[in-house]
């Protein structure tokens, strides 16, 4: 066992970097939808508005109860197979349409419960000086359940940005298909994925700071 | 202005409202008082909607309903037209005091932010918090707190404020501050329906006190007969329990 290649390792850097972008924006784009779809769903499950809330659970229990790689696979080697529009599918968008289904199922679920955690007597005071069921949900309810599900969400976004990793089997070369090759081309692996490990810590790390950053500015109103 | 008939609230079996027939005039300061669990504040939610009524029909102004038949923009309609003071005052968390009494008149009344803003801040003049435009709720004490409560349902503009014992949940320090406010109101002739245990108030302030007892409308009379002259036995008792701990 020799000692740790460090140039190569430097060298590696820049490199992977430029794949970062990519891993950035399919974990950016499925949170974005995700988050969305996850709204959606807490408030069909929240209201209990009939056929839509069975869907949905039937929805979030899939997505929870199966692995993403499976997930992954179906959209990008299945659908082509049952519809033949769906061939011009790419690892991309395959990906992004895995990670929003399988975190949107989770962040639901910590929505909802944040939603259903906001005192009823916000709701009763929104309803009392005549907000509409939409105006309170918008306006009081999912102001005050963000501040609550914030560290959850954060924590699967943190997570989805490491899931990207798995676009790999679908042929994307982001951060992690990236280090597969190059570590293929110069059989120092470990210094190849260390250097990766150690690029995926620093993002994580700084939306660590973020995290902490928007729940001090989402209690301000909460302080005395 | 305001016409209740029949109006009736059952929870499964019990039956907590059993028939209520009231009329009041716009300008009138109407105290509600009686034992608890008697059915007061299920009254005044049942007018503001909080609970749907079980029976009987309800005319707040120019509207009226069937509250069985109501739709739901029937029932927005009479929300509308009625605001509500809390027991625990209710603000929303997430709103400064001047977004609080804003709130109804950017979201409901559709007022461009200049003028809702303009009108909320003529609001925290009149209940003496101006200073207070960008404090949080979690920063006032319950006084002020309860005081914001009702500059929201003033900004309102509605026929009638209902108040459900709006000094219940207040340290003694803070309730005439309160109690201060409504008067100022009430000289104002601003049409309110008080459900309350402070029977000065009711006694200074009210044009018609109503004892309520087991859900039904027992006696009813201005707080000169009401507190001197009550012809019920139910009303006798319960006046000289409360007054025992709370003489006016």
């Amino acid at each position: 066992m020799g000692i740790l290649n460090v140039d190569y390792m430097l060298g590696l850097i820049p490199v992977l970097l430029g794949y970062l972008p990519l891993t950035l924006q399919l974990a950016g784009t499925g949170m974005v939808l995700a988050l969305i779809l996850a709204c959606l769903f807490a408030v069909v499950r929240v209201l209990r508005i009939p056929v839509l809330n069975q869907l949905t659970i039937v929805f979030i229990s899939f997505f929870r109860g199966t692995p993403l790689l499976v997930q992954l696979f179906l959209f990008y080697y299945g659908l082509p197979q049952l519809v033949s529009a769906l061939t011009v599918i790419d690892g991309i968008t395959a990906t992004i349409m895995g990670l929003t289904m399988h975190f949107s199922a989770y962040m639901a679920e910590s929505i909802r419960a944040a939603i259903v955690g906001v005192d009823r007597s916000q709701t009763e005071a929104a309803l009392s000086i005549g907000m509409t069921n939409g105006q309170m949900m918008r306006r009081i309810v999912l102001p005050q359940a963000t501040r609550v599900a914030l560290p959850t969400l954060m924590n699967y976004f943190i997570d989805m940005i490491k899931a990207t990793s798995l676009a790999f089997t679908l042929g994307v070369t982001e951060l992690m298909g990236a280090t597969q090759k190059e570590a293929a081309g110069s059989f120092l692996y470990f210094e190849a994925f260390i250097v990766a490990a150690v690029i995926y810590w620093i993002v994580v790390e700084m939306l660590s700071k973020l995290q902490h950053y928007l729940e001090v500015r989402l209690n301000k109103a909460y302080s005395r | 202005m305001i016409k209740l008939e029949s109006l009736s609230k059952q929870f499964g079996d019990t039956v907590v409202l059993d028939g209520i027939d009231l009329a009041i005039e716009k300008g009138e300061i109407v105290v509600i008082i009686g034992p608890s669990g008697t059915g007061k504040s299920t009254l005044l939610r049942c007018i503001n909607f909080l609970e749907q009524p079980t029976a009987g029909t309800m005319t707040v102004g120019d509207l009226t309903v069937d509250v069985n038949r109501a739709s739901r923009a029937e029932i927005l309609s009479m929300r509308r037209r009625t605001a509500f003071v809390f027991q625990n005052y209710a603000l929303f968390a997430n709103k400064t005091a001047l977004q609080n009494i804003a709130e109804r008149l950017l979201v409901v009344d559709k007022w461009p932010k200049e003028k809702a803003y303009k009108r909320a801040r003529e609001i925290l003049q009149q209940i003496g918090l101006a200073d207070k435009a960008d404090a949080y709720p979690a920063a006032m004490s319950g006084g002020q707190q309860q005081r914001v409560g009702i500059g929201r349902a003033m900004a309102t503009g509605a026929e009638v404020i209902l108040f459900d014992e709006p000094t219940s949940s207040l340290d003694p320090e803070w309730v005439e501050e309160v109690l201060g406010l409504m008067k100022q109101l009430a000289s104002e002739r601003q049409t309110m329906m008080v459900v309350t245990h402070e029977m000065s108030f009711a006694r200074d302030v009210a044009d018609r006190v109503i004892f309520i007892d087991g859900g039904r409308i027992v006696e009813q009379g201005p707080p000169s007969e009401i507190f001197y002259h009550p012809q019920d036995p139910r009303t006798k008792d319960f006046l000289k329990k409360i007054l025992a701990t709370n003489p006016v």
